[in-house]
């Protein structure tokens, strides 16, 4: 079956004009696939690049090298050369990003945070608050919070309503970094069900995942970021 | 909004530029808008950010350059060579202009009803009771209670007055949208209120429209593209959060690194 993502000779660096114009090289000639339905987790420690490598894919990080092809029935784009208007397109019906940290918006309520994606990709608000309930359910966020804004949750639960919202919208390729961070078991259980549930589906999963646990319970395929260290 | 249209940009600048004898407004911008599209126009005071508003909304005459725009009937047209009634058909309905000054928008005088129906009685509405009942139920979408509608906006607080502007200018279904720095001169919790409604009306109705402002947390916000403007040109232009999150350019880091932490 031929690759949803496939990257190839991706590099990146920071030049940073306010400190000196210093520049930091973060990763250079970076290359994997991801197949539909497999799991590649990046691993590699902290600061060797992995969340630029997401970043990147999902078109919040420009890349200075290199192509990041997304495959969608017939169609390739290029996210390191697309339109932005077409990588939001990209956004809305292919490509997921969860984080570990949800961007809270003044005074919308979790439920429709959840619900969000589905509505901007047309589905009626009723339906996508029904289904978001369900996920918020899975996730163990209790019924007198769903109509509160998440502002003044506590940081679990706003991870968790980050992940209900990632895990919601049906996108064929879905980037995960650090779901499962300062979870608690039961919570983690539930995210490593979600996972597993989207890759018999065929969904291609980037992960970012540092638990060995849920790693071995996810992980098709291990990539060790430090062979793209980029030379200084 | 067919395929066909959806692949052509609502409005397009080519090459413009303004200057004020020796001032310089602004200098070379070019970009296209489509239908759906929120871009954001950033950079400090001075950086011509709002001459491009005034002439991509035909309020100002282009020293070079021009304006495109796709009318309703699908044909893109250069703004200079508008009719005068093809002109006030886009100011008065397809087009929106949110001033920052509540009362540059507003006629203060009239009541919150008047100045919401009088959009509507501009594009030919006659039937009282209908422009009354589509006064309400604005007002009610931004949030105005319905006891108010025969108030005065002299009467209204700051953040009532700018959303019954907001009113006024989506009553009649506009396409795109100009705005000054909506959220300016407003308190923290009104701009959080107001914000959040623009965000609602803007995926609701699939408005386009240009947002000038100084504030990043707005343009983070509100909308999907940044283009960032230092001395009348633009220098940076990408994704909202490639620029806030990646910014190239000397400038843009400056201005993201003095965004005080939430």
């Amino acid at each position: 079956m031929s690759a949803a993502l496939e990257l190839s000779g991706v590099g990146k660096s920071f030049t940073m004009h306010l400190q000196g114009s210093v520049r930091l090289p973060v990763v250079s000639d970076v290359a994997f696939t991801v197949r539909p339905g497999e799991c590649v987790v990046l691993a590699g420690p902290s600061g060797s690049g992995k969340s630029s490598i997401l970043k990147m894919i999902f078109g919040s990080y420009r890349c200075d090298a290199g192509r990041i092809l997304v495959r969608q029935a017939d169609t390739v784009t290029d996210v390191a050369r697309a339109e932005p208007r077409a990588v939001i397109a990209l956004r809305r019906r292919v490509l997921g990003y969860v984080t570990q940290f949800l961007r809270a918006v003044p005074r919308v309520a979790a439920i429709d945070i959840v619900a969000d994606p589905l509505v901007s990709g047309g589905e009626a608000r009723d339906s996508a608050r029904r289904r978001a309930i369900k996920m918020l359910r899975r996730l163990n966020i209790p019924a007198p919070l769903w109509d509160l804004p998440p502002a003044t949750f506590s940081g679990g639960e706003q991870q968790r309503v980050n992940i209900a919202r990632g895990f919601l919208a049906d996108l064929p390729i879905l980037l995960l970094d650090e779901p499962t961070a300062s979870l608690d078991a039961a919570n983690r259980a539930a995210v490593v069900d979600l996972i597993t549930e989207r890759k018999r589906r065929g969904t291609a999963i980037v992960a970012i995942v540092h638990d060995a646990d849920v790693r071995d319970a996810v992980a098709d395929t291990v990539v060790d970021v430090r062979r793209f260290a980029a030379a200084a | 909004m067919t395929g066909a249209d959806a692949e052509q940009p609502l409005l397009i600048a080519e090459g413009l530029s303004k200057s004020y004898g020796r001032l310089l407004g602004c200098r070379n911008v070019s970009f296209s808008l489509y239908e759906g599209e929120v871009m954001a126009v950033v950079g400090e005071s001075g950086s011509g950010k709002t001459t491009l508003l005034q002439l991509l909304s035909a309020q100002l005459a282009a020293g070079a350059g021009r304006v495109l725009y796709r009318m309703r009937d699908g044909v893109t047209r250069d703004l200079a060579a508008l009719t005068e009634a093809e002109r006030r058909f886009l100011f008065r309905t397809d087009w929106g202009y949110v001033h920052q000054d509540a009362a540059q928008g507003l006629r203060m005088a009239v009541s919150g009803g008047a100045n919401v129906g009088e959009r509507l009685m501009a594009t030919g509405w006659r039937h009282y009771g209908r422009i009354r009942h589509s006064a309400a139920t604005w007002l009610d979408r931004v949030e105005i209670d319905c006891s108010r509608i025969d108030d005065t906006p002299q009467t209204y607080s700051g953040g009532m007055r700018q959303r019954l502007q907001i009113a006024r200018n989506l009553v009649t279904n506009p396409r795109l949208v100009f705005m000054d720095e909506p959220t300016g001169g407003l308190d923290v919790s009104v701009q959080a209120r107001l914000l959040d409604l623009l965000r609602g009306l803007v995926t609701d109705l699939g408005l386009s429209a240009v947002v000038v402002t100084h504030d990043l947390a707005v343009a983070r916000l509100l909308s999907h593209r940044i283009m960032v403007m230092k001395g009348g040109e633009v220098i940076e232009t990408g994704l909202t959060d490639q620029v806030l999150d990646d910014p190239h350019e000397s400038y843009t880091q400056l201005l993201v690194s003095s965004i005080l932490p939430t």
